[in-house]
């Protein structure tokens, strides 16, 4: 990533490598009869053009949308600004002498049936662009007197100098569907008073409304105990993403040079005994750690039977707020360190060793050598690998999720524990307390401080600013 | 001159026994909670938590158990649930995987830079904080009950690998374009040169996504228990491992947790410890990308 943002000028080349005069400008400028027509008229052009198969395609993708938008889409779209005002209610039958339920308006279907069709109409615009450029481009052809492809050249096409859209279709599909829809749909419940604890009557959980800003607002503040939460659980999370990150990064360096010296015997075997920790799946480690460290678990028995806790007696590993901080920090150094040690190896027998003879020919110890060669090195090798172990490190859910479970909580009403980072958190408020609103004001925030944590750190570093300098 | 070099020498030796040992207490920490799990799993003793640190007596019990009692917790349909929803995963993933990998690495278009950013972007979004959303999409398609959960969690499992091209991009990077040019100029297509030349040179990478891609359903715990909800018919084995330890069940089932941990760890570590050189091997190239 680094060498592309610091070549502006091959960029600007590239970009000109792509420029074709088939646009939807020239089009509609400079296209005759056959593409103006085509604009209506999907596929048009291609059929004048005897592309048949093309066209057919085209104007059966036009009249797919257009029988979805009147069926289904204009409706939805249309219901999207209240999103529902209907209640469900009973109405007493007489003929059939039961009480019978007229359907209600859903909000929440409401809100996904419109961003779905909001978002069919962004492909269809993108359809009938690309339909547009296809007319022009074949009516140019035509004019010019050049070959215009057949239907099998373009599936051939589609194989060679087209690969990348067969390649890229399936996959671009699976992330709009099950990526960017559901992340633009939570981001609009943002603006909703979809929650739980807003309604008294809880009518809010089917149907509800847009309230604008108001959600950022109750997260931000402090004087509601949601915002006070929020504070804390946001300065725990950068205390802990710093912790965890640095803690896993040095120590785990420090083993793998440990491993790797000259005088080390049987360093197969030391790695495999690290290793070995990691290649159990995480959950279940975790899972073993946390039933080791209950009050009655494996740990405080074990004390307890060599006689330096007293019967009864145990450590609070997740009862006590600072306990608890400490010991997710401690597991996730247990965790960790074997995969920064993997991930470490090889990047540090690449240090070229010169740099290395000549500190020890200046009579420098093993403290300087490693901050004044080994840890500048590596921080410059490692800067991407860094900021996505600390933006994977915000989101880590599985640690304290399964460890602490966020907890221990100290006031009742409070909805985040001490250990609770804002993915737990958020978690629990959506699918525990069902505060969807907050929740997804909460993941819109974590997204807003990971972006700019990454964006800082990311120009401040050196093989941001200076590529060349250990090349 | 003689003295100096013996007392050098035997300050290096001190050193050494030191590194040594150091290492040796550092092994048996990291290596204590998965012996003493593989213990527990052969304890005889019921119920949770004992008074003594060591078991009284061993069985296999617990392992029968777990195979054998499906009224409650029905620990082989999980171990199926999971086998087949990963088979699946393994397959589309990979597929999309090498698929947008190759794109970003070899072929140039208007779009790649732009999908590139789009990546980063969203990875910075936490991962499950659309799965509310992924959840009334799939309710709403109609894959939220019966033996449809399972299509739902092979769908939501490898839809997003699309996003996930950085290691193999780096592989493809590494390998050299003079072998592209050649087959183009023997007349093949881009196609004929991604099938024909780069997928058999990249066996390592290869093997590394298909094993990553194997284990997400594995491992995954979070959107499994979303989507499955109260459909204890379908959970994998991640959730079953998970009640098993919920109050309700931590009595009957705390040993067979510890069995069930044991058995499902030794293939994945297994499967871990044959690919971490493709692993480091990915990681490092990534980095030089």
């Amino acid at each position: 990533m680094s060498n592309e943002v610091a070549e502006p000028k091959k960029k600007k080349s590239k970009k000109t490598a792509f420029d074709t005069p088939y646009t939807v400008k020239n089009a509609i400028q400079r296209g005759g009869m056959t593409t103006k027509l085509s604009m209506p008229v999907m596929g048009f052009g291609n059929l004048a053009h005897r592309q048949i198969a093309k066209g057919i395609i085209f104007l059966a993708v036009e009249v797919a949308y257009l029988w979805f938008m009147i069926t289904r889409g204009i409706h939805c779209i249309a219901m999207l600004p209240s999103l529902g005002w209907l209640e469900q209610e009973e109405v007493w039958n007489e003929a059939k002498g039961i009480y019978e339920y007229t359907a209600g308006h859903n909000s929440i279907i409401i809100l996904l049936y419109g961003v779905a069709s909001i978002f069919i109409t962004i492909g269809f615009v993108i359809m009938w662009r690309g339909t547009l450029k296809s007319a022009y481009k074949v009516e140019c052809l035509a004019r010019e007197g050049k070959h215009i492809n057949s239907f099998k050249d373009d599936i051939a096409d589609l194989f060679d100098g087209n690969l990348h859209r067969s390649l890229m279709t399936l996959p671009i599909l699976g992330i709009v569907i099950f990526t960017i829809l559901p992340l633009v749909f939570m981001i609009l419940m943002a603006f909703t008073n979809y929650s739980k604890e807003t309604s008294s009557e809880a009518a809010h959980l089917v149907l509800f409304d847009w309230v604008g800003l108001k959600n950022f607002g109750t997260a931000l503040s402090t004087d509601n105990s949601i915002g006070q939460n929020f504070w804390s659980v946001l300065g725990w999370t950068i205390v802990w993403a710093i912790f965890a990150t640095f803690t896993n990064y040095i120590l785990g360096m420090i083993l793998a040079m440990v491993i790797n010296r000259k005088d080390t015997k049987a360093k197969g075997f030391w790695r495999f005994c690290f290793v070995l920790s990691v290649a159990v799946p995480q959950f279940v480690s975790l899972l073993i750690m946390r039933t080791m460290l209950q009050p009655e678990g494996a740990v405080n028995i074990l004390l307890r039977n060599l006689g330096i806790l007293e019967a009864g007696q145990s450590l609070p590993f997740f009862t006590k707020p600072i306990w608890a901080r400490v010991t997710v920090i401690v597991i996730n150094i247990w965790v960790g360190i074997p995969f920064t040690m993997l991930q470490t190896t090889g990047i540090l027998k690449n240090i070229p060793a010169e740099l290395y003879e000549s500190a020890k020919v200046d009579g420098a110890n093993a403290f300087v050598t490693f901050f004044k060669i080994t840890l500048p090195y590596m921080l410059f090798v490692t800067t991407p690998y860094l900021i996505t172990t600390f933006t994977g490190n915000i989101n880590n859910f599985n640690i304290i999720y399964l460890l602490s479970g966020g907890g221990p909580t100290i006031n009742p009403g409070d909805t985040a524990g001490k250990t609770d980072l804002l993915v737990t958190w958020l978690y629990k408020l959506t699918v525990d307390k069902q505060y969807y609103n907050i929740g997804a004001v909460i993941g819109i925030l974590t997204f807003v401080v990971l972006a700019i944590i990454s964006l800082v750190t990311y120009r401040n570093t050196g093989s941001y600013k200076n590529e060349e300098e250990f090349q | 001159m003689k003295k100096q070099t013996t007392s050098y020498k035997a300050k290096k030796r001190t050193v050494n026994i030191l590194i040594h040992v150091l290492l040796a207490v550092l092994a048996v920490i990291w290596i204590f909670p998965i012996t003493w799990v593989v213990m527990i799993s052969f304890r005889a003793e019921k119920g949770s938590y004992t008074s003594s640190f060591l078991p009284k007596s061993f069985t296999l019990d617990n392992y029968k158990k777990l195979f054998t009692d499906t009224s409650i917790l029905n620990f082989p349909k999980m171990f199926m649930n999971t086998l087949i929803i990963a088979i699946f995963v393994c397959i589309i993933s990979t597929l999309f995987v090498l698929a947008v990998s190759y794109c970003m690495s070899r072929l140039r278009f208007k779009m790649r830079k732009k999908y590139m950013n789009i990546a980063m972007i969203l990875g910075l979004f936490p991962g499950f904080m659309s799965m509310i959303a992924v959840y009334y999409i799939l309710k709403a398609v109609g894959l939220s009950e019966g033996s449809m959960v399972r299509v739902a969690l092979i769908m939501v499992y490898s839809a997003g690998s699309g996003l996930g091209f950085y290691i193999a991009k780096g592989f493809f990077d590494t390998i050299p374009k003079a072998l592209d040019e050649a087959a183009f100029l023997d007349g093949a297509t881009k196609f004929q040169v991604f099938t024909k030349v780069t997928i058999p040179l990249s066996k390592p990478i290869i093997v590394y996504t298909v094993l990553t891609s194997f284990l997400g359903p594995w491992l995954d715990f979070i959107f499994a228990k979303v989507i499955c909800r109260a459909n204890a018919d379908y959970y994998t084995v991640a959730i079953g491992l998970w009640r098993m330890l919920e109050k309700e069940y931590i009595d009957n089932w705390y040993t067979c947790f510890a069995a069930g941990a044991v058995c499902i760890s030794i293939p994945i570590a297994i499967l871990f410890i044959y690919m971490q050189r493709y692993y480091v091997e990915g990681l490092t190239g990534a980095v030089k990308g």
